[in-house]
């Protein structure tokens, strides 16, 4: 009758060791539409995907100011994202309240992440199904974390999630070494060039994507479509040009590996 | 019964000890104490401070070239009476902060279990961050300011000075959650014969010792004209290095000048 003897509850463990609710919340992030992040020691650029339901309707928000030192990028489920960004925000306002100095991101990642986990271990709960790529500034420099369901977070030098992730993140991996040392606008242009990946061929325009930037002397905002729109076109100019190696090589990446679930894979927690 | 005269003190007037007195009919009478406590006329049974007890008298504190210095005498007066002389009124807090309290000790060491405690959550982090003077000064704002609006204040002023990035911060608050930054500050009797010396004679690129003979002659003068200060007193300091509490010791004195021969002569009205 059921498919799955050990996935009817989060707090249920199957004998090999993993929660399968839990991991379920994992996959609904990968349905979302895609979301990067990358940073310089300055600087953290946040990008995400515009996708709407239908021709009808506009596309959700995908990209939150928390504080002026901080932002996050969701994918999954929106709603949870709104709710986990208005979480962020409190924490950020209150500590700007009692302390006048912005909270340091590695904090805020372990509370946002302190209140996934808590899901994962309660039976009358089900786990956020978002993820969320935290960028933000602090004393020790720029920072991006991603924030997964399941309670874990990592730090990362670029970072790429939700669908079709996986050509984003072949990109960055090429490229991620040099990113310590990039300015703001290579960082955008990277940033612009991994949601490309993403979008398998599809024409990148500005109103398909949300760019935001927070750095040293530059609150968090989102770049507005104006800007975008001449970073995409001097891309598209210099790709024609022959520059070209990157979109070349990218997009038949990724995919194969993408969803196929192996059944002798370890428990894909820390992913 | 009558109307009853019935004191319901302001805010001020709270503090201060003299309550405003209003007239209320009998009937208007719980309506109007409820204006100040839920329960009608036990408002009067809540434990507060309304005068200190045993107090310590001016701490001074300036910046100078590599730092911030700061003193006190260790005198606790019991009213009047000098009654414990070794009280150290100034402590450090976490790595970058030293504070200097006047006012009533038994208060300034309930601050220091917060702050304490402060600093112990804020290193079970372990993640490098660290609170500074300011945002130390901050917490304690909140605190104090709190403490006022509950009708309880923590009877102090303190002043908080530290180094931290390379920036010195000088920063006072007192019971009643007034606080501001400056170059050089003091408290009580400090505030009117140490800081108009520090005005004239005060600069940025004091060094150490420089320092400590500009602060010793504040204190000697303190220790002349304040009933309250004794001659035995702490000097510290905190730098980009550490921190530094010397132990206590004595200046020279004299008191052959003629004015300290009879000094109620000539003061009509006193005996």
């Amino acid at each position: 009758m059921f498919r799955n003897q050990y996935d009817t509850d989060v707090t249920t463990w199957s004998p090999a060791g993993r929660l399968f609710q839990v991991e379920y919340a994992m996959e609904a992030v990968k349905q979302g539409s895609a979301a990067v992040g990358l940073r310089s020691s300055s600087h953290a650029v946040l990008a995400a995907v515009n996708k709407a339901a239908s021709e009808l309707a506009s596309h959700q928000r995908k990209v939150f100011r928390a504080d002026d030192h901080v932002g996050v990028a969701i994918a999954g489920l929106t709603a949870d994202g709104r709710v986990l960004s208005r979480f962020l925000r409190n924490e950020c306002i209150n500590h700007s309240f009692v302390y006048e100095s912005p909270l340091p991101v590695g904090r805020l990642v372990v509370q946002l992440a302190d209140k996934a986990q808590v899901c994962t271990q309660r039976s009358w709960k089900r786990p956020y199904g978002v993820g969320l790529l935290v960028a933000g500034l602090d004393e020790s420099g720029a920072h991006l974390y991603y924030n997964c369901p399941s309670g874990n977070y990592f730090e990362y030098q670029a970072f790429a999630i939700g669908s079709r992730s996986q050509a984003a993140k072949t990109f960055l991996e090429r490229r991620y070494e040099a990113y310590d040392g990039y300015t703001r606008e290579e960082l955008i242009k990277d940033a612009l060039f991994a949601i490309k990946e993403t979008l398998q061929g599809e024409k990148l325009t500005s109103q398909l994507c949300t760019v935001a930037i927070v750095g040293v002397g530059e609150a968090f905002h989102v770049i507005d479509q104006k800007t975008i729109q001449e970073y995409i076109d001097a891309m598209e100019v210099s790709s024609e040009g022959g520059a070209e190696e990157e979109t070349a090589a990218a997009p038949p990446s990724g995919e194969a590996q993408e969803g196929g679930d192996g059944p002798a894979e370890p428990a894909p927690m820390d992913i | 019964m009558q109307n009853v005269e019935i004191s319901i003190p302001t805010l001020n007037g709270w503090l201060l000890g003299y309550p405003v007195t209003y007239l209320f009919s009998n009937e208007k009478l719980k309506k109007a104490t409820g204006v100040v406590s839920m329960q009608s006329l036990h408002i009067y049974k809540i434990y507060v401070t309304r005068y200190p007890y045993v107090t310590g008298t001016s701490v001074i504190a300036m910046k100078y070239k590599d730092g911030v210095i700061m003193a006190s005498d260790t005198a606790g007066s019991y009213g009047s009476t000098l009654r414990y002389k070794s009280v150290e009124r100034i402590k450090t807090v976490g790595d970058h902060t030293i504070i200097g309290a006047s006012g009533e000790i038994s208060d300034f060491q309930e601050i220091m279990r917060y702050l304490d405690e402060l600093i112990l959550y804020d290193k079970m982090w372990d993640d490098g961050n660290s609170l500074g003077p300011k945002e130390v000064h901050n917490y304690l704002n909140r605190i104090m300011y709190n403490r006022r609006n509950k009708f309880n204040p923590l009877y102090n002023s303190l002043v908080l000075g530290g180094v931290k990035n390379g920036q010195k911060y000088l920063g006072t608050v007192n019971m009643i959650g007034t606080h501001y930054e400056d170059d050089h500050l003091a408290t009580g009797f400090g505030n009117h014969l140490a800081r108009p010396i520090l005005r004239s004679e005060w600069r940025e690129d004091l060094t150490f010792e420089e320092a400590v003979k500009l602060i010793e002659k504040c204190l000697l003068v303190l220790l002349y004209r304040d009933r309250s200060s004794i001659n035995k007193f702490q000097i510290a300091k905190i730098t980009a290095e550490g921190t530094t509490i010397h132990p206590p010791y004595s200046l020279r004195t004299y008191w052959g000048f003629s004015h300290f021969q009879n000094p109620s002569k000539g003061a009509a009205g006193t005996w």
